[in-house]
């Protein structure tokens, strides 16, 4: 009888009961407090809910979460579909370094990331100055749409390169050669073999980006201004400052409810259907 | 490939602005640390360590680093032990069941935080554990356990488990096969686990600005009301500090990972 | 270019190889390697890995650049000609399927390329389906066939456009022996339908015997020797050659000539072989164990065998019609003989006499080639 190949699962259950626990206590019964607080405050019934989706400011900023989390996306899959694929392709020792240049900002605190943003992007940071330098127009950055959605996607990038990596790094790059030996011209062998090879891991990578975005907190509560508010500062702002846990909650059960249906809509499109190598088994 | 030279001059290119994109904003905050000034404009002017010298003399801010040490140094422990136990029991599952725990045990890393921070605070108000050692390090232990569980579990996958089976008929018992062959292997995986849950704990800001109270407060806290508070340049010199920590501890993980899949 | 005319099997194509040559920084992978291959021939690479045998059919596919040198096919430089439009079939080992096609769809993706009609390319598909008898698997995915139907499904891939010419780079390589021995007939049947040009690189030297009608024998970026398989095993031109087709023993000693033959010492023995000695160097005389009889000592020349040896038998087997004998010489090098079965065997530790005729020695330079393959 060994730990691993061990013939009883309550054992193997039994292993797994603390963290459990932990998500039980710490995540499940948070949410199942929300939900409940929700319904309840101040008085039981829909009216929070109500309220909710009555007030245009709050389907203003609702609409304007899913275009940030949209336009950030968006960005995020441009950018890294070309860094994943050298990525995939280069060297060990570049390998190294651009691994190194994903995960330094992964790691570094959010917090720090967005405190070097509001230096750049401020009206007299570094952006602007470079573009009175060049002769351009100053443009506002800091509190507007496109400061928030510029820093997201800076931040939020390493979420998109890893699992698109993931899967580029499994694709047998000499399906191309194979292409192009049966006639396919190598801009065509891209598109028509590399290409949909790659989509489950961008499928992957944009739902992340996505979710991530909805939820997102501290940058834009930094970078952003009222015209840039998202749905997490309004929720923020419901329990802290004006202490009303049950419109809160209900925020908190909206965007729960758009992440998990994001989630759900997205699974399909990030299973294989098929072994992604073409080589031999 | 050969032949594909303008595309790949395009490649290297682009990979060379999205690199520069990826890590130079953060390195702003590195000059902005020496500035004379107490102001975040840009370009930083004179040239001082004050900031640095603040860090270390305000217990404010030195005070908070001790404390989000302290904090990561317990969710590494705590979390690294439950989640290498949890990755184990769904390793040995095998089944859906085992899916699905692995699923439920990651949600953590893609729920919206300001939700979550909002419900613990909710309980926490009720159980007197905001602004409590007890609190942040069960909050953050949460929030760690997928980095240890995807870690672990990364390193089980590839761990023959035949060697345990060959181990027990070389006449070990459960417990010492367990010690002696399956803990050495997956030794890897667990540490940079812990690595994973002591950095996610460091870092953690959302969570910890709702639970946080005047008499324990984390770093980053600390960082973020000093931000939206005035234009305090020693919140410049502690991102440097970190950036540095960062890079020199991913750098090493790197290098050593490297070396060890290369022997 | 009419791509889909299967009725007629297309002619196959003429290569003319001219002095080509690969470097990679101061590597040299080949080297000024020239050859002919005729129109419809099948035409083996055999070498061991490194041996310049792979780059070669890379450079007629178009994967490498030329360092130097010229490919002609049917006349018409190609040395310059993007891989896409030379119009050449390649089967790879590792199959190179595109997982995320169908079956189907894999053979038709190149008359794709080459606009064919849906109607011409359906017909096409079945049949190159057929020819390899996995017409009922179109709509498979790759992945849900076996290791043998995917490289058959390769096979149809690339011969579904008519190519005058077919690469192949060991495209068995990654089957077991059952496997592999039905794939070779089907690989030799469709050659002689389709009436392609054939080039099938592989390290195998039983599987280039069985297929080839000529074998290219490739060695550290140099084309050794061409001819059929039968020339390259009875009349090798160099040691290397000679130990990779085939089992041999190798004898080493000085060498003088006497006549028309060249007489070579032995563990202090005179041994002929016929002809001169192969330039300056030191000779050996190759043996192939069916040439050698092993007999009790003291039994002298029978039937011309005046080449006789003394050595002491180290291992025997049994190979039903025959006996293989490794024996082992006063200066310590061994011999392989193989003889019918008759009488009782030799023991293990016996002294034996090898003879055998002097004409059936091959005499070759010793370019230091040890067996090991």
């Amino acid at each position: 009888m060994s730990v691993l190949t061990g013939r009883a699962p309550r054992g193997a259950l039994l292993l797994t009961l603390p963290a459990i626990a932990v998500l039980l206590l710490v995540m499940a019964v948070p949410f199942g407090v929300i939900v409940l607080r929700s319904f309840a405050e101040p008085v039981p019934g829909l009216a929070n809910y109500v309220w909710f989706f009555q007030t245009p400011v709050n389907l203003t900023v609702l609409a304007r979460t899913f275009t940030i989390a949209f336009w950030v996306t968006a960005s995020c899959v441009l950018v890294a579909y070309p860094y994943a694929f050298a990525m995939s392709i280069a060297g060990p020792r570049l390998r190294l370094v651009l691994i190194m240049c994903v995960l330094v900002p992964f790691w570094v605190s959010g917090v720090v990331r967005t405190l070097a943003w509001v230096i750049l992007l401020q009206d007299s940071g570094v952006i602007n100055r470079i573009l009175l330098a060049l002769g351009f127009e100053k443009v506002r950055l800091i509190r507007t749409q496109l400061g928030v959605t510029i820093g997201m996607t800076q931040v939020l990038l390493p979420f998109m390169i890893m699992p698109l990596y993931a899967v580029m790094r499994g694709i047998d790059l000499r399906l191309l050669q194979a292409a192009r030996s049966l006639g396919a011209h190598p801009v065509k062998s891209f598109f028509q073999i590399y290409l949909p090879l790659s989509l489950p891991g961008v499928f992957a990578g944009a739902t992340l980006v996505f979710i991530l975005s909805l939820g997102f907190y501290i940058t834009p509560l930094l970078l952003g201004g009222p015209q840039s508010t998202m749905l997490s500062t309004l929720i923020q702002q419901q329990v802290l400052s004006l202490l009303s846990w049950g419109r809160g909650g209900a925020m908190g059960v909206v965007l729960l409810v758009a992440t998990f249906g994001v989630l759900a809509l997205a699974g399909p499109f990030m299973r294989r259907r098929y072994q992604i190598s073409g080589g031999s088994r | 490939m050969t032949r594909f030279r303008p595309g790949r001059l395009l490649l290297q290119l682009s990979c060379l602005l999205i690199a520069i994109w990826l890590v130079a904003p953060t390195l702003v905050v590195i000059p902005m640390s020496f500035a004379d000034r107490k102001s975040l404009a840009f370009p930083p002017q004179g040239f001082s360590t004050q900031w640095y010298a603040n860090f270390f003399a305000n217990p404010q801010w030195f005070g908070s680093l001790v404390v989000s040490l302290k904090i990561a140094a317990m969710v590494a422990v705590v979390a690294t032990i439950i989640g290498t136990m949890a990755a184990i029991g769904i390793e040995r599952l095998k089944t859906r069941a085992g899916g699905i725990i692995r699923v439920l045990l990651l949600t953590p890393m893609i729920v919206p935080g300001v939700v979550l921070a909002v419900g613990i605070y909710a309980v926490y108000l009720d159980t007197r554990l905001v602004g409590t050692w007890t609190g942040y390090v069960l909050a953050h232990t949460l929030l760690a356990i997928p980095f240890v569980v995807i870690a672990v579990g990364a390193n089980l996958a590839v761990f023959d488990a035949r060697l345990e089976t060959a181990a027990a008929s070389l006449g070990a018992s459960r417990l010492t096969t367990f010690f002696t062959v399956t803990l050495p292997l997956i030794l890897p995986g667990i540490l940079s686990g812990a690595l994973f849950a002591f950095v996610t704990s460091f870092d953690e800001v959302i969570v910890s600005l709702f639970i946080t109270s005047p008499q324990l407060k984390t770093l980053p806290v600390q960082i973020f009301s000093s931000m939206t508070r005035d234009a305090d340049p020693t919140v410049a010199a502690v991102g440097s500090l970190i950036f540095l920590a960062t890079t020199l501890i991913i750098g090493l993980g790197l290098i050593f990972g490297l070396r060890r899949r290369g022997a | 270019m009419n791509a889909v005319s299967n009725e007629a099997a297309s002619k196959g194509a003429a290569i003319d190889i001219d002095g080509i040559s690969k470097f990679y920084g101061s590597f040299t992978a080949l080297e000024k390697v020239s050859l002919r291959v005729e129109p419809g021939e099948f035409m083996s690479f055999l070498g061991p890995s490194g041996s310049g045998k792979t780059t070669t059919l890379n450079l007629i596919a178009g994967f490498t650049d030329l360092s130097g040198g010229d490919i002609r096919l049917d006349a018409r430089s190609i040395g310059h000609v993007p891989a896409h439009k030379r119009n050449i079939g390649v089967v790879f080992q590792h199959y190179a399927l595109f997982p995320h096609m169908s079956v189907a769809q894999n053979v038709a993706y190149p008359l794709k390329q080459r606009r064919v009609g849906k109607a011409e390319r359906t017909r096409a598909v079945e049949e190159a389906l057929r020819k390899v008898q996995l017409d009922s698997f179109a709509h498979r995915y790759p992945s849900e066939l076996s290791g043998g139907q995917q490289q058959r499904v390769a096979l149809a891939r690339a011969m579904v456009f008519n190519p005058s010419l077919l690469l192949m780079d060991e495209p068995l390589g990654a089957l077991d022996k059952k496997l592999r021995e039905v794939l070779q007939l089907e690989i030799k049947r469709i050659h002689r339908e389709l009436g392609s040009t054939f080039v099938y690189v592989t390290h195998d030297q039983e599987e280039a015997l069985v297929l080839s009608d000529r074998i290219a024998v490739f060695n550290k970026g140099r084309i050794e020797q061409v001819g059929t398989g039968q020339a390259l095993y009875t009349a090798p031109q160099t040691l290397f050659v000679g130990q990779f087709i085939g089992e041999s023993s190798v004898l080493r000693g000085p060498h003088r000539s006497a006549g028309g033959e060249t007489v070579l010492t032995v563990a202090g023995t005179t041994l002929a072989a016929p002809g001169a000695a192969r330039g300056e160097g030191a000779q050996v005389i190759l043996l192939r164990p069916e040439a050698v009889m092993v007999q009790a000592p003291g039994t002298g020349p029978q039937e011309g065998r005046s080449n006789i040896l003394s050595g002491v038998v180290r291992e025997m087997l049994y190979l039903g019609s025959a006996m293989k004998y490794e024996v082992t010489l006063a200066d310590g090098s061994h011999v392989t003989a193989r003889t019918p079965t008759q009488g009782a065997p030799f023991a293990l530790g016996a002294t034996v006499e090898l003879a055998w005729r002097p004409q059936e020695s091959v005499l070759l330079a010793d370019d230091g080639s040890t067996a090991g393959h």
